[in-house]
């Protein structure tokens, strides 16, 4: 059985048909890409799995169960974080408090802590500004604290969105090796990119969108040797 | 600035009339200033989670202080015949009263419009005071009569500095609503509660992937705003004692000032909103007292339009862009 197996989705966003039956499975311990230009529905697809956008038809399933139209804030409890796009930090709070607020759902403040420590040794950079408040940090920094955020909820299944959106291409770099790390320690991740050309590297499966639909779907190394995906996404002629 | 002339005016006659006076309106003024504060907090709050004026929120002020009177009467308890702890158990009477309130508007009023744009909430809101001011008329609940509120606490002077009786019902409602605010202050940045009401302040959706139910918090953020209403009409009915019916012109401009308060303070920021309502109680109480008492009104409104002129996102607000 996969991990989370999304099956014929709709979605309609502001009157517009965002999703025509997309359908896909990550498997357990599986880093799983999706890709595409602007518009064709990767985020959507991101937000209807944590449930920030009604499914219209289809459904998902995440460990067998059902989780599609279920309110946001219980699809976190059963092991799924969603780093969103364009980072979503909470500016008015603390740095630490941003970390803190991942781990909303948690009780055992001894595991928080360890995760935390985790965290941090993962982006040495957020350490040394637990105190600041979040919305001085740049735009890089704030990217680590989104993705220290989401690992602070010890996530079965981490969904990141536009990683490297607006980001200097070594700081983009450091970012990958940092998901690479994630995935490495046993974290099931699905990727959303625009840069294709990270994306197809650190995934294993990849799927390619365009307006709405699965246009490709296969092999990461596969892919990224495909003349159509080198001509389309990757920039190579 | 221009500012300058008026204030050295002012200056000179607070020095004419002597320290006496000038120590009793200082009283008075921040006694009424923290009156407005425990108001200014609600508007505040339910702003900064929900991005809209609760204008209903002066009439349950109205309500809590009415149910004071009616506990207090209810109890058998007139001029000075309270126990001691007759005042703490009317306060929490009428907090829990006031929060059940402000949670039922919350639910059905207000919640149905979620993801309407917000002039249809505002005029929900307005529709909700203009129905609490009337039913708060019908006899079977508060009836047209004004009252006279029982004096729970004992009228007496706590202590005398030059020659002005510091009283003991000042004292409470300074004391009183001195504690709630730092509790609310405590609330808000040092706890769970208060960090997932600021997340939600933020941004709703993302606190929902945080785990954090959008629901609830906005429903325990009008509970606590309406609580210290109600607090505030209870301190208001023992330091004013006539109550007018609950369509009084006198309970919608009090609820005018403390929500001028919270924007001068800064909407949607609790510090300021105890800051501009100290600075609005002190402006109206000098004002009356140096100036004119028919002004007092005036003083206020003077002030909101300095404020919003020289810096329009309040004494202790930021200037932050608006949500997308």
């Amino acid at each position: 059985m996969a991990m989370l197996e999304v099956s014929d989705l709709h979605v309609y966003y502001d009157g517009i048909h965002a999703l025509k039956g997309v359908s896909f499975s990550v498997e357990e311990g599986e880093v799983v890409t999706l890709i595409g230009a602007n518009g064709a529905g990767k985020t959507t697809t991101l937000r209807a799995i944590s449930g920030l956008v009604r499914a219209a038809r289809g459904q998902v399933r995440f460990q067998g169960q059902r989780i599609s139209n279920l309110p946001a804030h219980t699809i976190v409890a059963k092991g799924l974080a969603h780093s969103p796009e364009g980072r979503g930090i909470f500016p008015n709070l603390t740095v630490e408090e941003n970390l803190d607020i991942g781990a909303f759902l948690r009780r055992d403040a001894a595991g928080v802590a360890k995760d935390k420590e985790q965290a941090l040794a993962l982006f040495p950079r957020i350490k040394e500004r637990l105190e600041q408040s979040a919305g001085t940090l740049s735009g890089g920094e704030q990217q680590m604290l989104a993705m220290a955020r989401a690992l602070m909820a010890r996530p079965k299944l981490l969904l990141l969105d536009e990683p490297s959106l607006g980001l200097a291409p070594q700081v983009v770099q450091q970012i990958f090796k940092i998901v690479r790390t994630i995935a490495a320690s046993g974290t099931t991740i699905l990727l959303v990119e625009q840069n294709a050309h990270m994306a197809l590297r650190v995934a294993r499966t990849a799927h390619v969108l365009e307006v709405g639909t699965l246009a490709l779907s296969g092999d990461a190394a596969a892919l990224s040797k495909d003349d159509k995906i080198r001509k389309a996404y990757l920039g190579v002629h | 600035m221009k500012l300058g002339g008026p204030v050295v005016m002012l200056g000179l006659l607070i020095v004419q009339h002597g320290f006496p006076k000038f120590l009793q309106t200082l009283v008075n003024s921040v006694a009424l200033g923290s009156l407005y504060a425990l108001i200014a907090l609600g508007y505040t709050l339910v702003y900064g989670v929900l991005r809209f004026i609760n204008f209903a929120h002066s009439d349950v002020f109205a309500v809590g202080a009415w149910l004071s009177f009616t506990f207090a009467t209810a109890f058998g308890w007139v001029a000075t015949s309270s126990p001691l702890w007759g005042m703490p158990l009317v306060l929490l009477l009428v907090m829990a009263a006031c929060a059940l309130l402000g949670v039922t508007i919350e639910i059905l009023a207000y919640r149905p419009l979620r993801k309407a744009p917000r002039l249809n909430v505002l005029i929900t809101a307005i529709g909700v005071s203009l129905f609490l001011q009337n039913v708060g008329q019908l006899s079977s609940v508060f009836g047209t009569q004004p009252q006279r509120m029982p004096s729970l606490i004992e009228d007496r002077s706590l202590f005398t500095i030059a020659q002005v009786h510091i009283r003991l019902v000042d004292v409470t409602v300074i004391a009183l609503a001195l504690a709630l605010m730092m509790a609310l202050q405590w609330m808000v940045f040092r706890t769970r509660l208060g960090r997932a009401m600021r997340a939600v302040s933020f941004d709703e959706k993302v606190a929902s992937l945080m785990g954090i139910n959008v629901n609830r918090v906005v429903t325990i953020t009008f509970a606590i705003g309406s609580a210290l209403a109600a607090a505030g009409g209870l301190l208001f009915a023992l330091k004013y004692e006539g109550l007018k019916q609950t369509a009084d012109a006198t309970w919608v401009l009090l609820g005018l000032k403390a929500f001028v308060a919270a924007v001068v303070g800064g909407i949607g920021n609790v510090r300021g909103a105890v800051a501009g309502a100290l600075l609005i109680g002190v402006v109206e109480v000098f004002g009356a007292s140096y100036l004119s008492p028919h002004m007092r009104d005036v003083y206020v409104f003077v002030i909101l339009i300095v404020v919003l002129l020289l810096k329009p996102s309040g004494i202790l607000g930021k200037a932050v862009r608006e949500k997308v």
